[in-house]
């Protein structure tokens, strides 16, 4: 089985949808038992951090994310999943986060320019991401894009840069996949990019950490 | 960078879609999720469901539409047409759609953009302009008016002014459609559109009038247009979203071409 987490971070069905197509068991669940016995983990969520974290902490899946991370257990962040896995967010006037990977989740500076012309925020659309070698993201055409919704994107310090596993150009490059171990995370939404997003979704159910 | 948006817009109504797309084999179909899987596996980057239900106690088909469109198409996709309440707003999202557009009910009752935006996040919010050119004058300084009604009723509401209030009140992105252009199959707004996409700074899908893919490329490159909206182009067979996307992609437009 695999769990959506459910924190109340927006719409969580169009992952669920997108994973049943797939053909593999998933239910969105808040109850720690329910995610304990999981497979595999799927943190969604779309929103801002504040907030998140908040609700995180409230439902007690702060503790259930981490234990299942040191566990060994496959995780897979979505969009502001991905965010909050990071130690900070620059979010709601500084959000205290997870602290999964090491990083500063920050806002797309303010103007974003592109060949001196003005770039829109959120980044919103279908993009291209670099992707390192990585078995989630193995199969893919160098030409696919994914669909980004976001303002904000995680910045990985210096000593930490072997943690980027996807990178995407947005007037910045800015890291757009993730991983350590278990762990592997998304600033895209695999469940709207198309063939290449359910790929990505495949992929990461059949995955088997060397860990 | 990101890629220029290719989008079909179904008309739908009471669960069928008005006009059927003419498939290789000459088969209309008038089932909305098949067309919608249809143009998922052509390459369209989103689509648009326009609901023109009269009868507000058959709107739950629609909520059907949207969720069987959702367990078969992995793009996003917005629903437009009688989206009133931000109860109305939610049963579409909740049923699966990306994205709700709000038309005359934001124009009569504009605190709807900040409600939805306030409960679902500006990015699921798009508000439709209708828009008629007219003369400028004090009241209509930018000479675009919007209009409801199909383009029956003004509502003495500057069309720039109303684009940049709208961005104020939460709206995540503006498709803007010029009721003068639209079904004429001349090629788009230019004026209107480039206008709009230099006021704003959030999305503008062009709508209305596209009859050629230069007519796309046009209002794509010339206009900053950040998508493009299409009907009648590709439901008939004239051209595919494919043949589309080939012909801006090698005049040097960056629009997503593998799928």
């Amino acid at each position: 089985m695999i769990a959506i987490i459910d924190y109340r971070a927006g719409n969580l069905t169009s992952v669920e949808r997108a994973v049943r197509y797939l053909g593999y068991p998933v239910c969105i669940t808040h109850n720690h038992q329910e995610i304990a016995a999981a497979d595999r983990i799927i943190f969604p969520g779309v929103g801002a951090a504040g907030k998140a974290m908040a609700d995180l902490r409230e439902l007690g899946l702060d503790q259930v994310i981490r234990q299942a991370f040191v566990d060994g257990k496959p995780i897979l962040g979505i969009c502001l999943g991905t965010q909050i896995i990071f130690s900070m967010s620059e979010e709601d006037s500084y959000t205290r986060c997870l602290g999964l990977l090491p990083g500063v989740v920050k806002r797309f500076p303010d103007p974003l320019l592109d060949e001196g012309r003005r770039l829109k925020i959120p980044h919103m659309g279908w993009n291209q991401v670099l992707f390192a070698e990585h078995p989630v993201f193995a199969g893919l055409g160098a030409e696919s894009e994914y669909y980004f919704v976001h303002s904000y994107y995680p910045e990985v310090p210096e000593e930490a840069r072997d943690l980027i596993v996807g990178t995407t150009c947005y007037g910045i490059t800015f890291t757009s996949a993730v991983a350590l171990d278990n762990l592997v995370a998304v600033q895209f939404h695999p469940e709207k990019s198309g063939a290449a997003g359910l790929v990505i979704l495949d992929n990461f159910c059949r995955w088997s950490p060397a860990c | 960078m990101l890629s220029k948006r290719i989008i079909p817009c179904l008309d739908v109504r009471e669960g069928k879609t008005t006009k059927g797309i003419k498939f290789k084999n000459n088969v209309d179909i008038g089932d909305p999720v098949e067309m919608a899987r249809f143009y998922y596996e052509q390459g369209a980057d989103e689509l648009v469901f326009y609901d023109i239900t009269a009868s507000s106690d058959k709107r739950d088909i629609m909520i059907d539409v949207v969720r069987r469109t959702a367990e078969a198409i992995f793009i996003p996709f917005s629903v437009g047409g009688g989206i009133r309440t931000v109860d109305d707003m939610r049963a579409v999202l909740l049923a699966g759609a990306e994205k709700i557009s709000v038309n005359s009910a934001a124009v009569k009752n504009p605190a709807i953009i900040a409600d939805g935006a306030k409960a679902f996040g500006s990015q699921c919010i798009v508000l439709g302009m209708d828009v008629k050119k007219e003369e400028a004058s004090q009241k209509i300084p930018s000479g675009y008016e919007i209009v409801i009604n199909g383009g029956r009723t003004f509502m003495g509401i500057d069309a720039l002014w109303w684009a940049r209030e709208a961005e104020r009140l939460g709206a995540g992105e503006i498709c803007l459609n010029s009721i003068d252009a639209d079904g004429t199959k001349h090629g788009y707004e230019m004026t209107l559109t480039k206008m709009i996409c230099e006021a704003v700074s959030i999305p503008v899908i062009a709508s209305g009038g596209a009859g050629t893919p230069e007519h796309i490329r046009a209002v794509l490159d010339e206009a900053g247009a950040d998508a493009a909206l299409i009907a009648s182009m590709t439901h008939f067979g004239t051209y595919t979203v494919q043949g589309i996307k080939e012909y801006i992609h090698d005049r040097g437009i960056k629009t997503r071409m593998a799928w």
